[in-house]
């Protein structure tokens, strides 16, 4: 508030209105993208912590020698793949979405001409971008390290519906976390399942890797995932069944978010 | 018609958390072009009555019409055609404070100038500060600009200057008496009676969610010819003190005792009136430890109406 120069004037004629809705659904996505991509510790979790594991897999199996069905490389960037998906889909937007809940964002866009399915098409937008964004980096360092997908429509539609709906599921999912927990319970538990599901989840290990277990862990999430994404990439074929599993956890997270979540 | 309507009309409004009633049938209405302050202590249900305007509650009885529309209900329609400045907070923690003040002006089909609103709000300087360690004053500045970006028809501000530094709080008086001047209804709340007083059109005095009076500042305090006189006395009165000065001063004018040393004249307070209480603690063998004569304002009608301090 200057106190040297005249009060300018200031033009304060109602015009009231809201933009068009795909105008506002670009403004909330490249803003939350860049949010996103300006965090350290997401940005650690979205690209880093899945580089880190795709070159330390590959360079393990060479020496513990694990019993794969190809190449490491071949099989595990794939996993990789699917790693970096649930990472943005699942613990960013928890924990982005959490603190939105906790410092009134939701409550202040409440308010705005933007839309609750336009403010949940932008969180969509802004997933997609950084998963574009990830799936090049780990793609480059892979296609570096020597890897060689498989071709043909099957392994691009397989592909592109594996992410789609691993994104759809795990969003879900991430979003019903954010929205019945506090925001500091969500950060741990948002981390804490990413880490159990990394390790156990069957993402970037097959689920066969985990013996009678790997009956259990195909039908999670990130079993699908991983699955669905191999069968893409490693056989250039759909995985029909771990892509249905991924639509009905989509369903159940859609159901269970919208009847708890709590937008303050 | 919608465009007939009020800018706000509250009817019969309830609103209870559990046992509490937060607000108590609580009926008002604020005209288009004015600046309408919702006035009442801490917990008397101001923040409640904006937030049922704002769509963000649902009335649990009674009604409620912004600009005709029901705030629910019609949410989609009303949200464009209103701003809101919260109570503190409302934007992410790692936000530049002109980014977030952007992103909401695209949210927008016709908003201000950024630039423009940014300098006149004194944020040039905290552009790009992120929210987090911007000053509370900063945090406040901004949460009017975001409720102003979109060229609303109607802002609802809930205590916008709390935490303010009086320079600041006085060039928010000016803005927002700019935004009257321009057609634009503002509605707040405030616990400041020197706020309400200097800017408002009218003014709602609510108490425990009940509304206990209205009217123009001028009205309430019932203009210059009215005036108070504090009759504070050593020792407590003697029973029935009141209405023996009462009967003493005549019928235009009212005596409020405030507690058992202390009571407020209030009527034309000229030199008979002051000869006359005078003469009357002379008559009760009481004796005057002060008798301070002054202009009637808000915080005088406050204490009346509720027998409380307007600030704790």
């Amino acid at each position: 508030m200057s106190t040297t120069s005249p009060t300018p004037t200031t033009d304060w004629t109602p015009r009231p209105g809201g933009a068009p809705w795909l105008s506002q659904v670009r403004a909330q996505a490249s803003m939350e993208a860049r949010l996103m991509l300006r965090n350290g510790e997401q940005l650690l979790l979205a690209v880093v912590i899945p580089v880190i594991v795709l070159v330390g897999a590959v360079k393990g199996a060479d020496r513990v020698d694990l019993e794969l069905t190809g190449r490491a490389i071949d099989v595990f960037t794939p996993g990789v793949l699917a790693l970096a998906v649930m990472s943005t889909a699942f613990t960013s937007l928890a924990i982005a979405t959490g603190f939105e809940r906790r410092y009134g964002v939701l409550k202040r866009l409440g308010t705005s001409p933007l839309p609750r399915s336009g403010l949940l098409a932008g969180k969509v937008g802004a997933l997609v971008a950084v998963e574009a964004l990830q799936v090049a980096v780990i793609s480059a360092v892979a296609l570096a390290m020597g890897w060689d997908p498989a071709g043909g429509v099957g392994a691009v539609l397989g592909a592109l519906l594996a992410v789609l709906l691993g994104t759809a599921a795990f969003a879900a999912l991430g979003l019903f976390l954010a929205g019945s927990l506090r925001a500091e319970a969500t950060l741990a538990a948002a981390n804490l399942v990413y880490l159990l599901l990394m390790a156990g989840g069957a993402v970037v290990l097959p689920a066969s890797a985990y013996g009678s277990f790997g009956d259990v862990v195909q039908w999670l999430p990130s079993g699908a995932l991983g699955g669905a994404m191999r069968d893409a990439l490693v056989d250039g074929v759909l995985a029909p069944v771990a892509l249905l599993t991924l639509a009905g956890w989509a369903v159940v997270g859609t159901v269970l978010t919208a009847r708890t979540f709590k937008w303050e | 018609m919608s465009d007939a309507a009020p800018a706000v009309a509250v009817d019969g409004l309830v609103m209870r958390y559990g046992d509490k009633v937060a607000v108590d049938e609580l009926s008002l209405t604020v005209d288009r072009g004015t600046i309408t302050a919702v006035l009442g202590p801490n917990g008397a249900g101001k923040t409640t009555t904006l937030e049922t305007c704002e769509g963000y509650r649902r009335p649990q009885r009674g009604t409620v019409r912004v600009l005709g529309l029901d705030p629910v209900a019609q949410r989609k329609d009303l949200l464009p055609r209103i701003g809101v400045m919260l109570q503190g907070s409302g934007a992410w923690s790692g936000v530049r404070a002109m980014e977030m003040l952007r992103h909401v002006a695209r949210l927008h089909a016709h908003p201000m100038d950024v630039d423009l609103l940014a300098e006149r709000l004194g944020l040039g300087e905290c552009g790009r500060t992120p929210y987090r360690r911007l000053s509370g004053g900063q945090q406040q500045r901004l949460g009017l600009a975001m409720a102003l970006v979109g060229r609303p028809e109607i802002v609802f501000v809930d205590e916008p200057t709390a935490g303010m530094d009086p320079q600041s709080r006085r060039t928010t008086w000016e803005l927002l008496g700019e935004l009257r001047d321009a057609g634009v209804t503002v509605v707040l709340t405030t616990h400041y009676m020197d706020e309400a007083e200097r800017l408002a059109d009218r003014i709602h005095i609510i108490d425990h969610g009940r509304l206990i009076a209205s009217g123009s500042p001028v009205q309430l305090t019932r203009g210059g010819t009215v005036a108070t006189i504090r009759l504070v006395v050593s020792r407590p009165f003697p029973p029935g003190a009141p209405d023996s000065l009462r009967a003493a001063l005549g019928e235009a004018i009212e005596v409020t005792l405030l507690d058992e040393v202390s009571l407020l004249v209030t009527g034309p307070a000229d030199a008979t009136t002051l000869a006359k209480v005078s003469g009357w603690c002379e008559a009760q063998g009481v004796l005057p430890e002060s008798l301070t004569l002054g202009q009637r304002n808000l915080e005088d009608v406050f204490l009346e109406l509720t027998g409380r301090e307007l600030q704790p």
